[in-house]
């Protein structure tokens, strides 16, 4: 059994989210962590989980470091609110767009080989690989005030969703790939013989293979759009109550003079790593059971 | 077998070794030598410093002085500083975020007994526009006329924020109003406030990016657009507040920094503040064309009614009566 | 077995298409259109754009931008950010890998889930969360005053945080598919684990590391947000690239200098995952 290319792009890619528990030998059996190998192997494992684990700890500390009363004022203030809710929303939408057009072009790739295909397979990598602020230049380039085609979405959120689409491009194509490939056809051929037509032969039979794959491509884009920053920062004019996000107001708070705005940063930094986590988290259950029932 | 295993640890401990020398290494890259000057100001004046550690280069104190400049907010430069980043020569658009320095002894407090009073330029604030003026702004008072967008920043990270909402206010009382009249003119003119930017310079690069259709700023900042061909006009509009940026070395600057700084406030290096849009604080510095200008021959004209800082109480007073917590912009702009 | 991967996806025969079936097809073409049409509206045509705005001024102002002083610091200082960095995560991704897949032990879930946090963390949160540890009022006090945030360790820390699962995630897959025969043999035969790991592991994986360090790279190269908080925008000292391209349109009000430096990042961003692809596909 070999691995194949876009498998491991979607691991790279994907985190290894949600790849959905493979036929493969899966005697999950290991070594046990003693001798010199295994701790050292866990010392720095440990080291760099410290490195994560205690930042992340130090901004939830900081949020809530004035009492629960300030927290609460520094997400509901309307300003920061605002941003939150257009945040979350243009989150949610990219992931839902992206959850469709994913299995679309992953679907594509894969059962239509056509001239070109592998043109497309290289392109989708292209956001991945960029550094947001070129992701940012670039759609600043296409759809800013010097636009050559006349187009002019600087300022509004449907430049900011558009931003958001294509830093979050790869993650769904990349999750529903893998297993599109290694479906299995016999069901399909099955159904087909019996007399299905191929939309209900997707819609019946695929599509439910596709789920894990699809929700977890979805909650992936999700969790990026929620945090992304340079990609969106110039598009957006951060206008307050309109097209401001969350990042951009933490980074502003950071600039700010004395240690409320750092508090208050601190806060909205928690509500987005607390829905990130909660999208995460709802996602693995919800894989477990389907695992379960599939 | 063992010469292979040997090589293949000798190499991953080589590469280990390699790494950690290369993080002590960027960690002491960071060190000063006499020939660094860190400089840490707004955002602003970088083309005027870039120029002026070029001119300073090619004199005898400046011959191979490396000036490494960050910019950004002045706020946020005044709390970088007092938070630890190594800086020699501090200018700050505001008093304010000098003064943080001062009382947490970082810079001496003599440092405004020089000849310019620990001024290194002037200027004022102007009203910028779209080439052309195509809404005909003529003055404070058109800013709120509905249809204007006003983009400024924000004055909890910047210095020009705080200069541009004084003289919103104050020209209301130099036109003879009432502190109750200039408080809701300042209200009206924070409903037409359109951005959130952190800086001057962004502030100017939102207003060039399509955001709003005015931008306030410094009249120095409109002119560095000029040159740098964006399509922007100003207008010096009759009351107006007498911009005063202050600089100074730390009390840890070495010897380049306080010839740099010498430099900066000497004829020589007032003028090129001048070529780049700023007025003079050396009194007696000549003033030539300056390209950018309204009247490039006539770069700086007076204001009709130019207030100063001084006037209205020296900044600690104006920097709690407007910017404290209970200040008079605090209040209006969460209104 | 040397190696593992094959790049060429074993892709399954294309659907068994009966001949006569009209709407099958168009179906098809329609999909393939979507895709196509989608992808190339979405990423091919602004990054065309791109390419044009910055080559519209003329190679000799593009020339200039590249080869400004302060614009050859940041090269500088993006190549040590970046290439410690890397090392950094190369070392803990084959660590992190090796431990997930060949060892048992309590909370090896819980690592498993740790690594990937990362990638759900917005990179401005990055920022904050390492100044809230190793600034002036973090945990370290004055200390570290400096030392770590507005320098380039801090700036390194923050490239390490956001590319961290990448290395790991691109090896636990092939390890796992791998097996643990070989190395079982291996130890049988009396290899100890420093010599398993030379002569079975490393073979293994080398390709899905040398992907997954090329990926790593591609992303520390150009990380932004988190950079951006804990710089302290010092120039040729604590400006990386992308810093400095934010620099050019923020305060130079160079839209030119900007779209300039971008086409160049983007370039090597797109470089190194070709890169990547051709290493993979010589492997075979």
């Amino acid at each position: 059994m070999s691995v194949t290319a876009p498998e491991t792009r979607a691991a790279a890619v994907a985190g290894g989210w949600g790849t959905p528990r493979r036929r493969r030998g899966r005697v999950r059996e290991g070594l046990p962590l003693g001798g010199f190998s295994g701790t050292s192997l866990g010392l720095v494992v440990l080291w760099v989980s410290l490195l994560v684990l205690l930042p992340l700890a130090a901004v939830v500390g900081k949020a809530f470091g004035s009492g629960w009363g300030d927290f609460w004022s520094a997400i509901t203030n309307r300003e920061n609110r605002d941003a939150l809710v257009l945040t979350v929303a243009l989150a949610v939408g990219v992931a839902l767009v992206n959850a469709v057009m994913g299995t679309v072009i992953a679907w594509v790739l894969v059962r239509e080989r056509f001239r070109g295909s592998a043109v497309l397979e290289f392109v989708i990598d292209i956001p991945f690989a960029l550094p947001t602020v070129v992701a940012g230049l670039v759609m600043l380039a296409l759809y800013g005030q010097d636009s050559p085609i006349d187009v002019n979405l600087y300022g509004s959120r449907i430049g900011m969703f558009v931003a958001l689409l294509f830093v979050t491009l790869p993650f769904a194509v990349r999750t529903v790939q893998p297993v599109l490939i290694d479906l299995d056809r016999d069901k399909e051929q099955a159904a087909a013989s019996l007399g299905a037509s191929p939309p209900v032969v997707f819609r019946r039979i695929v599509l439910p293979q596709l789920m894990p794959a699809m929700s977890s491509g979805a909650a992936l884009a999700f969790a990026r759009a929620l945090g992304e920053y340079g990609s969106l920062v110039f598009i957006s004019s951060a206008i307050p109550y309109h097209t401001e996000f969350a990042s951009v107001i933490i980074y502003g708070k950071l600039q700010e003079q004395g240690d409320a705005p750092t508090q208050q940063a601190s806060a909205l930094a928690t509500v987005l790593l607390l829905a990130s986590a909660l999208v995460l988290v709802l996602l693995d259950l919800l894989q477990r059971r389907m695992a379960r029932h599939g | 077998m063992t010469s292979f295993l040997a090589r293949r640890r000798r190499v991953a401990a080589t590469v280990a070794a390699a790494a950690a020398v290369l993080v002590g290494v960027s960690a002491c890259s960071s060190s000063s030598g006499s020939k660094t000057v860190r400089l840490v100001a707004y955002s602003v004046p970088k083309p005027a410093y870039d120029a002026l550690a070029a001119a300073f280069g090619k004199t005898s104190a400046g011959k191979g002085v490396d000036v490494k400049g960050s910019y950004g907010p002045s706020g946020a430069q005044s709390k970088a500083v007092l938070g630890g980043q190594k800086a020699d020569y501090v200018s700050f658009s505001v008093e304010p975020d000098l003064n943080a320095l001062v009382k947490a002894g970082k810079v001496a407090g003599d440092w405004n007994t020089g000849p310019t009073k620990g001024l290194v330029t002037k200027s004022v604030v102007v009203i910028v526009v779209k080439k052309g003026n195509p809404l005909g702004i003529k003055g404070w008072d058109d800013l709120i006329k509905p249809g204007v967008k006003i983009v400024t920043p924000v004055p909890s990270t910047s210095g020009s924020a705080k200069w541009n909402i004084l003289a919103a206010y104050e020209h209301t009382i130099a036109e003879g109003g009432t502190p109750a009249q200039a408080s809701e003119y300042l209200k009206q003119f924070f409903a037409h406030v359109v951005s959130r930017a952190q800086s001057g310079s962004q502030a100017t690069q939102q207003f060039l990016s399509g955001t709003g259709n005015v931008l306030i700023s410094y009249e120095n900042e409109a002119i560095a657009a000029r040159q740098a061909g964006k399509p922007v006009d100003y207008v010096v509009p009759e009351q107006s507040v007498l911009i005063e940026n202050p600089a100074a070395v730390t009390k840890s600057a070495n010897k380049s920094a306080k010839a740099f700084l010498s430099y900066v406030e000497s004829e020589a290096g007032q003028e090129i503040f001048v070529s780049k849009g700023f007025r003079p604080a050396l009194a007696g510095a000549k003033i030539g064309t300056v390209a950018g200008a309204n009247d490039p021959a006539n770069p700086f004209p007076t204001p009709a009614k130019l207030i100063t800082v001084e006037s209205l109480g020296g900044w600690s007073k104006v920097n709690d009566e407007f910017f404290g917590d209970k200040g008079i912009s605090t209040t209006l702009e969460k209104a | 077995m040397a190696d593992v991967l094959t790049a060429p996806a074993n892709r399954p025969a294309p659907p068994a298409a009966n001949a006569g079936r009209e709407p099958i097809r168009r179906t098809a073409l329609g999909l393939r259109t979507l895709a196509v049409g989608y992808v190339g509206l979405l990423v091919l045509l602004p990054i065309g754009v791109l390419v044009y705005q910055a080559l519209k001024p003329g190679l000799s102002l593009f020339g200039d931008t590249l080869t400004d002083p302060d614009t050859v610091h940041a090269y500088e200082v993006t190549a040590i950010v970046a290439g410690v960095a890397l090392a950094i995560d190369v070392v803990f991704g084959v660590a992190a890998a090796v431990l997930l897949v060949r060892y048992r032990f309590p909370g090896r879930r819980l690592l498993s889930a740790f690594i990937d946090i990362p990638i759900a963390v917005s990179p401005i949160i990055v920022g904050l969360a390492l100044i809230l540890v190793f600034g002036p009022d973090g945990w370290f006090g004055s200390f570290v005053q400096d030392r770590v945030i507005n320098a380039q360790p801090g700036m390194i820390l923050a490239t390490v945080f956001v590319s961290l699962p990448i290395v790991a995630r691109a090896i636990v897959p092939v390890l796992e598919q791998a097996g643990v025969e070989q190395e079982q043999a291996a130890a049988s035969l009396g290899a100890n684990a420093v010599q398993r790991f030379v002569r079975v592991t490393l073979p293994t994986i080398r390709v899905a590391l040398v992907y997954g360090a090329v990926l790593a790279f591609a992303r520390c190269l150009g990380e932004y947000g988190a950079v951006l908080v804990v710089s302290g925008r010092i120039e040729g000292e604590t400006e990386t690239v992308s810093l400095r391209i934010g620099d050019l349109f923020d305060s130079d009000l160079n839209t030119e200098g900007a779209y300039a430096l971008t086409l160049v990042l983007m370039v090597v961003s797109i470089a190194a995952i070709v890169v990547g692809s051709i290493i993979r596909r010589k492997r075979l």
